[in-house]
């Protein structure tokens, strides 16, 4: 009997030690139905165009929602040996940039152009965060048009967001440094370092430009948005560091209880700037255009903007205090509300602009920083979200009154009510997100069904690859009252933001290729018959075609080691999602890709003696493997004859050419049409 | 006077301590959304240690966030003399059973208990000074009113993480030693009050209605 009471006392402290390992496990919120809500059957389209940045891939990636599924990456910002961008001759200068050329940069923040305060699917704007750049993005063509260097500044963050009609679109500088740029000890931080805003003309293709630069206090400028309705005419752009530390940022800027919401009345500053108030300051600066009819990019550089003090356009620039360290700050589809997300902030501060307005009225200041007023923080504040979750970063709005709001540090999706600022509900997110995005969920209407949140980790989401993981995309139903995970899938980079509109905007607009009788480019090959070899000193080119399934010429001699080889391959069908590729053997840099009726070159370098073969490299027909050709390389001073052979079929072709209409009716997709 | 038996389990419950080498005192576990495998630390005797390989250095970095010391087991004194104390428990145990002496197993029980309850509060106070003796000036995350004591059992939400606390294996050990040592106390009581009662010529028949 002793024994078993000693027996049962050490049963019972088994039995507990088992009971207090078990360690409670997360809680997915997955209903039944949400398979067949991103279900989108083979054959049918996505329902809409979701835009997101690459992060550091520096491209952009395009995928179809609901399903997730990736439709494309376009290059912007890196070189992408993919399609050659970067690398072939009628791209390569939309990388140049005062620093030279650079292959790669950090793609942050997606912005659809728009009118009216909407959506409007002309085009697709994204920042370089590294050098700071903008680019603009066709979506016809879904291909990088132009591209502008940002002078006076550095981490182009706060960038690209627009205007409601697209008159502008802006960066602002995480970094703030001497401007102009010059070599003095870091520890004179507040004596020379400041930061720029800039205005971008944006509204016209190929004329992109600063319009001016405002000359700000050496803070960080995080992000901005413009506003709308009762606050149009007003851009907004977070700061943080007013501590204006310059070391450990990470403690040394977070000092602050509050930071600022800088306001600044950007019809005001087009005002001052008309009326000579800017100074013209000298400034280098590239501006890179790929013109859509030859098909060929080209750089001019620039050398002065407009810069514009505060204290010389009075009532410019106001400071709204904003807790603590803000990140986004975002309007709501009335224009009425400014949230700041305060990343060490406990509440979600709400200004009003009615307030605002109210505030400048009254002369509701609290002194001025370097000229600037600084507003009563109650005297804008609309209301404060309390106990939102640990870390708020961003905010979009489904146009029903709600907001939802990515809490980085507790990884969720917080919904909450606009005017009484009570939460709603939550959802986990996996993990750790940061911007999420509602369609048009930044604009005057957003289309509030879905919402996507941009995770930065996914640590035990998918299969594990080592130990470098995929960032995700998680697709919320936010058409209720309570938000449901539908989906979660891996990204390409990481989907720093996103833009996304219904598919109907764009998708028939798409070209489906580029007319030959209408390529542009000095060096299209319309018909066999037009190809050939020829040598001007050390530059030999080669006019080719490319059409199923082979290249013409395909034998080429003549070429002597220290030549450079230039091929100009023209892909002559006109017939849609028919694309060749074009590489030779020892290349050092990336295959051309050719849509059908486009023109690119290769610039190829023999280093050897010897026959090097060439080949398509997009499978293009069934006889793919036989598109292929040879150039031969001889030693220098061969004295071997520039040769390059025409098949007797190019006599035919001759005539086929002749019979195209130079003006072509279009054919893209739906209503039809082409370039 | 012990039973055979009874001296038996004192040579047992000496043993037990010897947990302590091998086994943790306590464990605790931190779980958040972007930590779903977890991070945790185990407390030995001698040193603490991460639960997978650099979890204390993970949980040290996080903590700077919140001006947390830094949990060095190097810096803490309590380490270096806990297993001299529980050794010595251990061979006092021993001595019981070697002596035969039911008043030096009393001074055991004492002694352990005061020992376990001071070892007990001095590892509350260690958490109490963690969480609440915070380096202000050197946190980012700064939330008026909030601490980060961890809990001595069970859980307690810590901004984005739970933190889940238990006894360890060894703590269990000890537990079962002591318990062994409360049952010999308590089984042989009877005995004892039988054989005085004997000497004192009280009637043997009510020492027998004495279950044993």
């Amino acid at each position: 009997m002793r024994r078993d009471r000693v027996g049962s006392v050490i049963m019972l402290l088994g039995a507990l030690a088992v009971l207090s390992c078990k360690a409670p496990a997360p809680q997915e919120m997955i209903s039944g139905d949400a398979a067949k809500a991103v279900y989108v059957a083979p054959g049918q389209y996505d329902e809409f165009y979701a835009f997101l940045s690459g992060g550091f891939s520096g491209q952009v990636t395009v995928y179809g929602l609901p399903s997730g599924r990736l439709l494309k990456t376009i290059p912007v910002f890196s070189q992408f040996p993919e399609s050659g961008y970067g690398y072939n001759e009628e791209t390569k200068s939309m990388l140049e940039t005062t620093f030279g050329s650079l292959p790669w940069d950090d793609t942050h923040h997606t912005e659809l152009s728009q009118s009216d305060g909407v959506p409007d699917g002309r085009w697709l704007f994204i920042n370089a965060n590294n050098t700071p750049r903008v680019a603009r993005i066709d979506l016809t063509r879904f291909e990088t048009d132009e591209i502008l260097q940002i002078p006076n500044a550095a981490g182009g963050h706060a960038s690209p967001f627009t205007t409601g009609n697209t008159e502008y679109i802006v960066s602002a500088t995480r970094f703030s440094v001497p401007i102009p740029n010059v070599d003095v000890p870091i520890a004179e931080y507040t004596k020379h370092f400041k930061g720029t805003l800039s205005f971008i003309r944006a509204d016209v293709p190929g004329k992109m430009d600063i319009a001016f630069q405002i000359l700000m206090p050496g803070y960080d400028y995080d992000l901005g948005h413009a506003g709308k309705g009762p606050s149009d005419g007003w851009f907004f752009f977070t700061t943080y560091n007013s501590e204006q530390a310059f070391t450990k940022l990470e403690l040394n800027a977070s000092k602050n209880d509050k930071d600022y919401i800088a306001a600044v009345n950007w019809k005001l500053a087009e005002q001052c700037v008309r009326d000579g108030k800017a100074k013209a300051f000298p400034s280098r600066y590239a501006h890179n255009y790929f013109d859509p009819d030859t098909r060929q990019a080209r750089v001019e550089y620039r050398t002065s903007v407009q810069m514009l003090a505060p204290a010389a356009c009075p009532d410019m620039v106001f400071l709204l205090p904003t807790p603590k360290s803000p990140h986004g700050v975002d309007v709501d589809p009335t224009g009425e509300y400014i949230v700041g997300g305060g990343k060490l902030a406990t509440v979600i501060p709400v200004h009003s602009v009615t307030k605002l307005k109210a505030a400048i009225a009254a002369r509701a200041f609290d002194g001025d920083i370097d000229g600037i007023p600084v507003l009563k923080y109650n005297a804008t504040l609309a209301g404060e979200v309390q106990k939102p979750g640990l870390g708020p970063l961003h905010t979009e709005f489904d146009g029903k009154g709600n907001a939802y709001t990515t809490m980085f540090i507790s990884s969720e999706v917080v919904k909450w009510k606009l005017g009484t600022w009570e939460v709603l509900d939550r959802a986990p997110a996996y993990y750790s997100p940061g911007h999420l995005m509602i369609p048009g969920g930044d604009s005057r209407k957003p289309f509030g069904k879905y919402l996507l949140a941009l995770n930065k980790i996914t640590k035990d989401r998918y299969l594990p690859t080592g130990g470098e993981l995929a960032q995700s995309a998680q697709l919320f139903d936010i058409s209720g009252d309570k938000m449901k995970l539908l989906l979660d899938f891996p990204t390409q980079g990481e989907p720093h933001y996103a833009q996304a509109l219904p598919a109907s905007t764009i998708r028939d607009k798409q070209v489906k290729f580029f007319s030959l009788a209408n390529n542009k480019s000095p060096w299209v090959t319309r018909a066999e018959s037009e190809g050939g070899i020829t040598r001007k000193g050390k530059a030999v080119h080669v006019k080719m075609i490319a059409i199923r399934s082979h290249f013409a010429p395909d034998n080429l001699e003549g070429v002597e080691v220290g030549d450079s080889v230039y091929f100009h391959v023209t892909n002559v069908e006109q017939d849609w999602d028919i694309l060749h590729g074009f590489a030779v053997l020892g290349m050092t840099n990336a295959e051309l890709i050719l849509q059908p009726g486009e023109t690119r070159t290769l610039l190829w370098l023999p280093r050897a003696p010897g026959i090097f073969p060439f080949y398509c490299t997009d499978f293009c027909s069934a006889l793919h493997q036989e598109m292929q050709g040879y150039i031969r390389v001889s030693a220098p001073g061969s004295h071997v004859p520039l040769t390059a052979n025409v098949s007797r079929k190019a006599a035919t072709q001759i005539g086929r050419l002749q019979a195209v209409p130079t003006a072509q009716a279009p054919h893209q997709h739906g209503t039809g049409g082409e370039r | 006077m012990l039973t055979r038996r009874a001296r038996l389990l004192m040579v047992v419950a000496a043993m037990l301590p010897a947990a302590v080498a091998f086994w943790p005192l306590w464990e605790v576990r931190l779980l958040a959304p972007q930590y779903p495998e977890g991070l945790g630390m185990r407390i030995f005797a001698y040193t603490v240690t991460g639960v997978k390989p650099h979890d204390l250095d993970n949980i040290n970095g996080l903590n700077h966030y919140i001006g947390m010391m830094p949990i060095r087991p190097d810096a803490i004194p309590e380490l270096r003399y806990m297993p001299w104390i529980l050794g010595a428990l251990a061979l006092t145990a021993l001595l019981v059973a070697v002596f035969n002496s039911r008043r030096l197993l009393g001074v055991w029980i004492v002694a352990f208990a005061l020992l376990g309850v001071t070892g007990l509060w001095d590892f509350w106070r260690w958490e109490y000074n963690y969480g609440h003796k915070l380096d202000i000036e050197n946190a980012i995350i700064i939330i008026p009113g909030m601490t980060y004591q961890p809990p001595l059992i069970g859980s307690r939400q810590l901004l984005n993480f739970t933190a889940t606390a238990w006894p360890g294996v060894a703590a269990f050990s000890l537990g079962a030693g002591f318990l062994i040592a409360v049952l010999v106390w308590w089984t042989s009581r009877a005995r004892s009050a039988s054989s005085l009662a004997t000497r004192v010529g009280a009637d043997p028949r009510h020492s027998a209605q004495v279950p044993v």
